[in-house]
């Protein structure tokens, strides 16, 4: 019963920690421009804020439009509750492996994509796409990455690889485990929609990749888009962390353990997140037609990676 | 209980025949074929289904039908039956789909007659191929299958897309015929009665290099039917050109029989064979897999897309067999029946959601009278429910959870990845290749259908016919919908069909219990040695759950529920038209950028200037065209070859009777002289 | 890599403090709604219409975004589509050409929304006046909550008018609202 209730919670605190990670992106990026900008926490209001607001929906689309920003949602919780975040194993575990999480991940992309051509703006379409194309190659990667630690840890189920890391740390120290960090690395930033792919706060359309399919969203479905997307990059970065670096996850239910499991979860957050800020202030954004040449690079290594687990055995 | 199924089958389908011949055109006729069809197929589905329930095999022989070769011998074992249920699922949604739609036929050129009388025949020859037991009959009812689909592609013989598409199909058709009479003669080796059991015993004693060549000989044959690179051309002429629901039997039903045949051979004839087998199976279907769903991309007129996407499907299939083939010869038995269940499975999925996406193309079709996406759009809201369905399918075939497509490909993934284990690292190392190209088919697959769908069903309409759609008829309604449900079916249930497929499979030498325990009959999918587990039914009820509870928990916060219809944004022009949309050549176009070196597309610009001055521009034309590179290096040199080899080999026609007369005499001397000297 | 990360640690925070004292240039049309200015308190989406402005208003709001005015401290930020939008803010004479799309931008935006004018043409069209392109000040178009004067105003006094219709100038009324701390 205890282990049902720690999963219910996990997706509460992934919902809960999603905007705060989303916003601690965008405050240390302000600092590192010199301006004081919102505070870490300002995604909470920005949702309430979107909730209290009323949907106005073009008299083109159809139930798909409106349908299309809860299954967006609704696949990303899903996902957080077959992943290992602070506690290994679950319960749930056992439901979904690693294709399971990617095939969700594709469902809400899926639909997201559809609801951008529903309206028949050129800018959905666009948006459309130019996700799915970006998409198309970074699932690929994303399945290659962890098949390759999969292979040495013997099982695709995550909660299990994390499992079986701790319990012999040799199965993490091999050079595939570097390539496929660098292509999940890279393929998170393509996901996530960061520079240098796409740029998150960009108002040109014509640069635009995730925020051209939503431009037609409005009120409480844009922020369960938002949320979701939010949802997407806790998700990726608790794969980074927690799959590569899986010390610090609790792999007993006592509820020590757990305390200090949490903040180390968190830590690991942090410490991605200001990575990916740093980044984000370093590099320019890519051209759009680079980011393929980007992304085939990351398929390459994550290949690689999975042949090099193949080989040296 | 079995012959009963049996009689019943081949009565309904041979009172289908007569009752086109005889009514001819008008509700009742069609209605009339479509019921036959739909009792023959269930029929069938009754006798797959028990064969593979009970595990007793069902044969039949007549051996004074045919007094030549050991006569028409059936023979239905668990392998036969399972493609015979699929034969009865795959004709029973089209059957009814078919009864309204060929409605349209009836004022054009085609006889009603023939297309009935074929529609049924071509579904009793598949069902007999299943059950054939020695080559006569197995050569026969290919061969039946072939002509009475031929019929069926050119149904619209004025057109003369069509007619060129029954020409390409026919010759590739023989030319696989040809492979696989090769194939047989080899195997049979001497022996003329032919029989199956024969056969098999015959195969153990032939030497290693015949083996291989046999295998290459069916391999290359029934790949043929079954649409691998690069001998599918066929594939995408024919499939569009064909009535929507005989394009669904064809793609979903007939291209299996060529999965069957291969089974049949390397598995049961054969016995299994050296690991370069299942290599070569796997390379090329990974290969077809690839290129297949990147032609798909590029298309837009809806059913070629639809059928370059069987060709992926069949490569998928094809991966799964192959890694099978390939554990099967290094033993490990528990891994090769988790590949070539999860190829069989595969096949089964297929069969539900390709025939259900081309049921829905015919469904647009029907009502837009145009195959072109570029034409289309704004459909969801005159055909909710083809919308709706061909959703399902879309999803399906994009591997989405929970539907079956997800569960089958899990399964020939999970088998890849167990190539883990084969001991020579030389020949593992093609494992992860493969899994590269499938996972990045799949999501290519993803970025087609969202195109598919997304250009003909949604946004506004791009042209007349488009804006004029209606609904379609109940029966074509039902008929897709059975399918749609069956795709959820299949997707939430795995766990109660493949412990079948492993009873199929246990028959065969080798795989006995391995078969038999690989999966635990629970509601989770589990692989050999726990490599990996999945729950499609509680993911599926998880985000039912997920779903429903979002919008309660929104309800009980108070959030703002209020929505109103406005304007598209446009940022801020007059008003919106269809030329504002998206196209699907836009849409597929940073794709094609990606992969342009394999796609290699022309370019033609002529740019008119005015007369007056060259700085303005009077008009400008833009083309640009994708010639597949296999129809360009291969077919096309081959059919000039073709072409010379027939222009010098009519010089012998010169036209006088005279010369005839000498030929014939001529010949005749020479055979009595070789017939003297043996 | 290193060179730019040094400069951004030696140059720190320059966001400069917007001081509360009423420059006279800010002009609230009427009572704008407690709840809304509740809701849009601390996170606001601004959608910029151009209807005609000589661009110098423009240039004066983009300055907004900049490290020395610093919007984004307030929970202010610029949007590209309507429909994430609260705020509509509009500059320049409303010429006849701009007089659909900008109405059309209104009716894109949710409700509640609010609407702020700036510069002396959105009020009373400058020097633009009785011209043969132009329709009028931007209320005849579009209900204005806020007008801001100047040509062009400078951007605090932007930000004032835009903290002015959420009641959140800092150092006047009921709502305690600073800038996030330091």
């Amino acid at each position: 019963m205890n282990a049902y209730l720690l999963e219910l919670a996990q997706a509460l605190i992934s919902l809960a920690v999603a905007p705060l990670l989303v916003g601690f992106i965008g405050w240390l990026k302000a600092r590192l421009q010199g301006r004081r900008g919102a505070p870490p926490w300002q995604p909470y209001f920005v949702l309430r804020k979107l909730f209290s607001k009323e949907v106005i929906v073009s008299e083109h689309a159809s139930w798909l439009f409106r349908f299309a920003p809860y299954v967006v949602f609704g696949s990303g919780v899903a996902v957080t509750l077959l992943i290992p975040l602070f506690c290994v194993p679950l319960p749930f575990d056992a439901m979904g492996d690693l294709l399971m999480v990617v095939y969700l991940m594709l469902l809400g992309t899926f639909f997201l994509a559809l609801a951008g051509l529903d309206p028949g703006t050129a800018f959905g379409g666009m948006g459309a796409s130019r996700e799915m194309t970006v998409a198309a190659i970074a699932e690929p990667t994303i399945a290659l990455a962890i098949f390759s630690l999969a292979l040495r840890a013997g099982s695709t189920n995550l909660g299990q690889i994390v499992v079986n890391t701790l319990a012999d740390p040799t199965v993490a120290l091999n050079a595939g485990h570097l390539l496929a960090f660098v292509a999940l690395f890279v393929v998170t930033l393509a996901e996530t929609g960061r520079i240098p792919i796409d740029n998150p706060s960009t108002h040109l359309e014509l640069t635009m990749i995730h925020e051209a399919m939503i431009l037609e969203h409005s009120g409480r479905h844009l922020a369960l888009i938002e949320w979701a997307s939010g949802l997407k990059l806790l998700i990726f970065f608790s794969l980074l962390a927690n799959l590569f670096v899986p010390w610090g996850v609790a792999t007993t239910l006592s509820p020590v353990y757990l305390l200090i499991a949490l903040p180390i979860w968190i830590g690991k957050l942090g410490l991605l997140a200001v990575v990916v800020a740093v980044l984000e202030t370093r590099l320019a954004k890519l051209r759009l037609f680079r980011v393929p040449e980007l992304l085939s690079m990351s398929f390459v290594l994550a290949l690689l990676a999975v042949i090099s687990s193949f080989l040296l055995r | 209980m079995a012959s009963m199924f049996f009689w019943i089958m081949v009565l309904a389908f041979g009172a289908g025949t007569l009752t086109a011949l005889v009514l001819g055109r008008g509700a009742l006729a069609r209605w009339s074929v479509a019921s036959l069809a739909i009792l023959g197929g269930g029929a069938g589905l009754g006798l797959g289904a028990q064969v593979i329930l009970t595990g007793t095999a069902f044969s039949i022989t007549f051996p004074d039908l045919l007094p030549l070769a050991g006569g028409l011998a059936l023979r239905l074992d668990g392998l036969g039956a399972f493609f015979l249920v699929l034969i009865g699922l795959g004709a029973i949604p089209s059957a009814l789909y078919g009864a309204t739609y060929t409605a349209e036929y009836e004022e054009g050129g085609a006889s009603m007659r023939m297309m009935g009388a074929m529609f049924s025949l071509f579904l009793a020859t598949m069902a007999l191929v299943t059950m054939a037991d020695n080559v006569l009959t197995f050569l026969l009812m290919w061969e039946g299958m072939s002509l009475t689909s031929y019929y069926l592609v050119t149904t619209e013989s004025s057109r003369e897309d069509t007619v060129s598409a029954g020409n390409w199909y026919i010759a590739m058709t023989h030319v696989g015929l040809a492979l696989l009479l090769g194939a047989f003669l080899l195997l049979m080796g001497g022996d003329t009665a032919g029989s199956f059991a024969a056969l098999r015993a015959q195969a153990d004693t032939l030497s290693s290099t015949v083996r291989s060549a046999i295998f290459l000989l069916a391999f290359l044959g029934f790949g043929s039917k079954a649409g691998i690179m690069p001998l599918h051309v066929w594939l995408p002429r024919a499939h569009p050109a064909a009535p929507s629901h005989v394009s669904a039997l064809m793609s979903g039903v007939m291209i299996k029989l060529g999965i069957y045949g291969l089974l049949r051979f390397v598995l049961d004839l054969l016995g299994g064979g050296p690991v370069w087998w299942g290599g070569l199976i796997l390379g090329i279907g990974a290969v077809s897999a690839l290129l297949g769903v990147l032609y798909a991309l590029m298309e837009h007129d809806l059913k070629r897309l639809l059928a370059y996407h069987s060709v992926e499907n069949i490569g998928i299939i094809l991966l799964g067999i192959g890694a099978g083939l390939m554990f099967q010869s290094y033993g490990m038995m528990a891994l090769a029946a988790l590949g070539i269940i999860g190829g069989l499975y595969h096949t089964l999925n297929h069969a539900t959601f390709k025939s259900l996406l081309f049921l829905g193309a015919g469904a647009v079709l029907h009502a837009t009278h145009t195959r072109n996406m570029e034409e289309m759009g704004g459909l969801i809201k005159k055909m909710p429910w083809t919308a709706l369905f061909f959703l399902i399918g879309s999803a399906a075939i994009s591997a989405i959870p929970p539907l079956n497509g997800f569960a089958s490909e899990w399964m020939v993934f999970q088998s890849l990845l167990g190539g883990f284990k084969i001991p020579v690292p030389e020949v593992s190392v093609v494992m992860p290749i493969a899994v590269g190209m499938l996972a990045l088919t799949s999501g290519l697959a993803a970025a087609c259908f969202v195109k598919a769908f997304g250009i003909t069903f949604l946004a506004l309409p791009r042209s007349e016919e488009a804006e004029q759609a209606h609904q379609v008829s109940r029966s074509m309604r039902t008929g897709m919908g059975a399918l749609a449900l069956a795709c959820v079916a299949f997707g939430l249930g795995p766990t109660l069909i493949v412990p079948r497929l492993g009873q199929i499979l246990a028959g065969f030498p080798g795989f006995g219990g391995a078969a038999h325990t690989t999966f635990a009959l629970q509601t989770t999918l589990v692989s050999p040695a726990a490599f990996g587990q999945v729950s499609p039914l509680f993911v599926g009820i998880g985000l039912v759950v997920i779903l429903a509870l979002v919008p309660l928990v929104l309800h009980v916060f108070r959030v703002n529920f209020s929505l109103r219809k406005g304007e598209t944004w446009g940022c801020g022009r007059v008003s919106q038209t269809a030329r504002m949309e998206y196209t699907a050549t836009s849409f597929a176009e940073p794709l094609r950028r990606v992969f342009a070196e394999i796609y290699r597309p022309t370019r033609e610009l002529t740019v008119d200037t005015h007369e007056e001055s060259r700085y303005f521009i009077h008009r400008m034309q833009f083309r640009s065209e994708i010639i597949p590179w296999f129809e360009k290096r291969l077919y096309q040199p081959l059919l000039r070859f073709l072409n010379f080899v027939a222009c010098q080999v009519r010089r012998l026609q010169a036209g006088s009777a005279h010369l005839y007369l000498a030929y014939v005499a001529v010949v005749m001397i020479l055979l009595l002289l070789i017939a003297r000297w043996y | 890599m290193a060179g730019l990360f040094q400069k951004i640690f030696k140059t720190g925070i320059v966001t400069e403090s917007i001081s509360p004292e009423d420059t006279g240039v800010v002009h609230l049309t009427g009572e704008i709604q407690k709840r809304t200015r509740k809701l849009f308190g601390r996170a606001l989406a601004i959608r910029m219409v151009d209807a005609g402005s000589c661009n110098g208003c423009e240039l004066e709001i983009s300055a907004l975004s900049s490290p020395v005015y610093d919007a984004e401290q307030f929970g202010i930020h610029f949007v590209a589509s309507p429909r994430h939008a609260d705020m509509l803010l509009v500059t320049g004479p409303v010429t006849r050409n701009m007089e659909v799309p900008l109405r059309k931008t209104y009716d894109a935006i949710p409700a509640p929304k609010l609407v702020v004018a700036v510069g002396d043409c959105a009020r009373t069209c400058g020097v633009f006046k009785d011209s043969y392109a132009v329709v009028g000040s931007v209320d005849r178009v579009v209900p204005v909550d806020v007008f801001v004067d100047g040509c062009p105003p400078e951007p605090s006094d932007i930000l004032r008018g835009i903290l002015t219709a959420l009641d959140r100038l800092p150092g006047k009324s009921s709502h305690p609202a600073s800038p996030s701390s330091r």
